[in-house]
């Protein structure tokens, strides 16, 4: 575990592990996104008070929980920053935000459009759904806030007390449909105990969350990959692999 | 660890944890507020105001809607078993509404403790099934449908 | 399968609306999730490259101070 945080401190090494990553995750995440989607949206079967409308949560409900755990992994590459002034913590934190407004967004929009014809409407400012705008927002202040700085350790440093600040709001995402009377139904898939999604429409389910998982990876490691390239555009690894390409 | 990294950590724990509290408190404040509805019991007790908008939300009383044979005006009670509100609504019902399912309504609530509705929501539980499914758990003696396949 | 014919499944009883604008919002912005990184790698990369055939052609032994 540290000789991988410790090795993931120096861009070269990093470099050359996230591109042989990426170079198998990423076919394996579109392979991935195709079956779960043609499993959700054709073979999978309608919802008995729902009907077909029921088909949203295949991106809805992955978007939704990845979005969630984004937010974890751009945090503690705040800690980390703040505790350990570690650079390529900061690049992370940088790569994780915009990815995990994307996945926000997603889950946001894609509940509106399955409202609609479910409840009746778009948006209702019920206690899940504000508490996930406020993570949309989250995200975007710390793309916002890494932007406004020029300075980027000053920067680094700004976005990681937003991001730690904001971890409050991940539990009240979470348990906000246990805590409060809302429009918001609680979980479907259950750690403990039998979910209550019958398994053939669980399958793809959990496909399309392992999915976005790696797509997840795959894309904040490619916003690394930028971000590293240009940070170490001077130096001499780099000048070695352009010259080899 | 080195003490200054100890103490960075100690300042990071700091802040996640006051702000924890802050927002908790702020939560805890607003409770009524982040509630988005009123149960039956609460607005039967006289807990919900009268001079303004609010919702109720709970089960559709089975037996309970009444609707025009003129006009889309629907009349039906909201219960949460332990009290019931009669509603009045006048416009077209989402798809999913039905007896014994859950219902969030927007409205005034009248003199006679009854809510004339302005927006009807329905209220889906996180129980996913196929219909087949749903139809052998209610015990139905009908033909169970088979999947149809290309 | 559960959908018979084409048909069936984009009208989906009337859903297919709904279901096909969110997943195809979605394609649009997981592609663009991709995609947008690796653009912004292969134009930083293309930098490097033309600042290297800019600097051995001036001056071959020495790296210059380059501008943001």
């Amino acid at each position: 575990m540290w000789t991988i945080i410790h090795k993931m401190g120096s861009p070269p090494w990093f470099f050359r592990f996230s591109g042989a990553l990426v170079r198998w995750l990423l076919p394996l995440t579109i392979a991935l996104l195709c079956v779960g989607a043609f499993w959700g949206l054709l073979i999978a079967p309608p919802d008995f008070r729902q009907g077909n409308s029921y088909r949203i949560i295949y991106i809805h409900v992955p978007a939704a929980v990845v979005a969630l755990a984004g937010y974890y992994v751009m945090a503690f590459a705040g800690a980390v920053s703040l505790i350990w002034r570690i650079k390529m913590a900061d690049v992370t934190m940088r790569a994780a935000a915009p990815v995990g407004a994307a996945l926000t967004a997603i889950a946001l929009f894609t509940g509106a459009i399955w409202g609609k014809p479910t409840w009746g409407a778009w948006w209702v400012w019920d206690a899940r759904i504000t508490s996930m705008l406020l993570l949309f927002f989250l995200y975007l202040g710390v793309v916002a806030l890494f932007e406004a700085y020029e300075n980027k350790t000053a920067a680094a440093r700004a976005c990681a007390v937003l991001s730690l600040i904001g971890t409050v709001n991940i539990p009240i995402i979470y348990k906000s449909v246990d805590w409060w009377y809302s429009l918001h139904q609680p979980a479907s898939i259950k750690f403990m105990g039998e979910s209550a999604i019958d398994s053939s429409m669980l399958y793809p389910l959990l496909l399309m969350i392992a999915a976005f998982y790696c797509l997840f990876v795959v894309a904040v490691l490619l916003n690394m990959r930028a971000e590293v390239l240009w940070r170490h555009r001077e130096s001499g690894w780099i000048q070695q692999l352009v010259e080899r390409a | 660890m080195h003490p200054a990294r100890k103490q960075r950590l100690m300042l990071v724990s700091l802040v996640v944890v006051l702000s924890s509290a802050a927002i908790g408190l702020v939560a805890f404040a607003l409770r009524d507020n982040i509630n988005l509805f009123y149960p039956p019991a609460d607005v039967v007790a006289g807990k919900a105001p009268i001079d303004r908008s609010i919702r109720l939300g709970g089960m559709v009383v089975e037996g309970s809607i009444e609707r025009s044979d003129t006009d889309l005006d629907t009349t039906f009670w909201v219960t949460d078993y332990e009290a019931s509100v009669a509603v009045r609504y006048s416009g077209i019902l989402p798809d999913l509404f039905a007896e014994g399912e859950g219902v969030v309504v927007e409205g005034m609530l009248d003199k006679g403790g009854a809510l004339n509705a302005t927006q009807v929501l329905a209220k889906h539980d996180e129980n996913y099934m196929p219909p087949e499914v749903a139809a052998a758990l209610e015990g139905k003696s009908g033909p169970v449908q088979t999947p149809q396949s290309l | 399968m559960y959908f018979d014919t084409l048909t069936a499944l984009w009208y989906m009883d009337g859903h297919g609306i709904y279901v096909w604008v969110a997943y195809a919002l979605t394609a649009a912005l997981l592609i663009a999730m991709v995609r947008l990184p690796i653009s912004r790698f292969r134009r930083h990369w293309g930098w490097v490259e033309a600042e290297r055939r800019r600097t051995s052609v001036s001056s071959p032994a020495e790296t210059e101070e380059k501008g943001g």
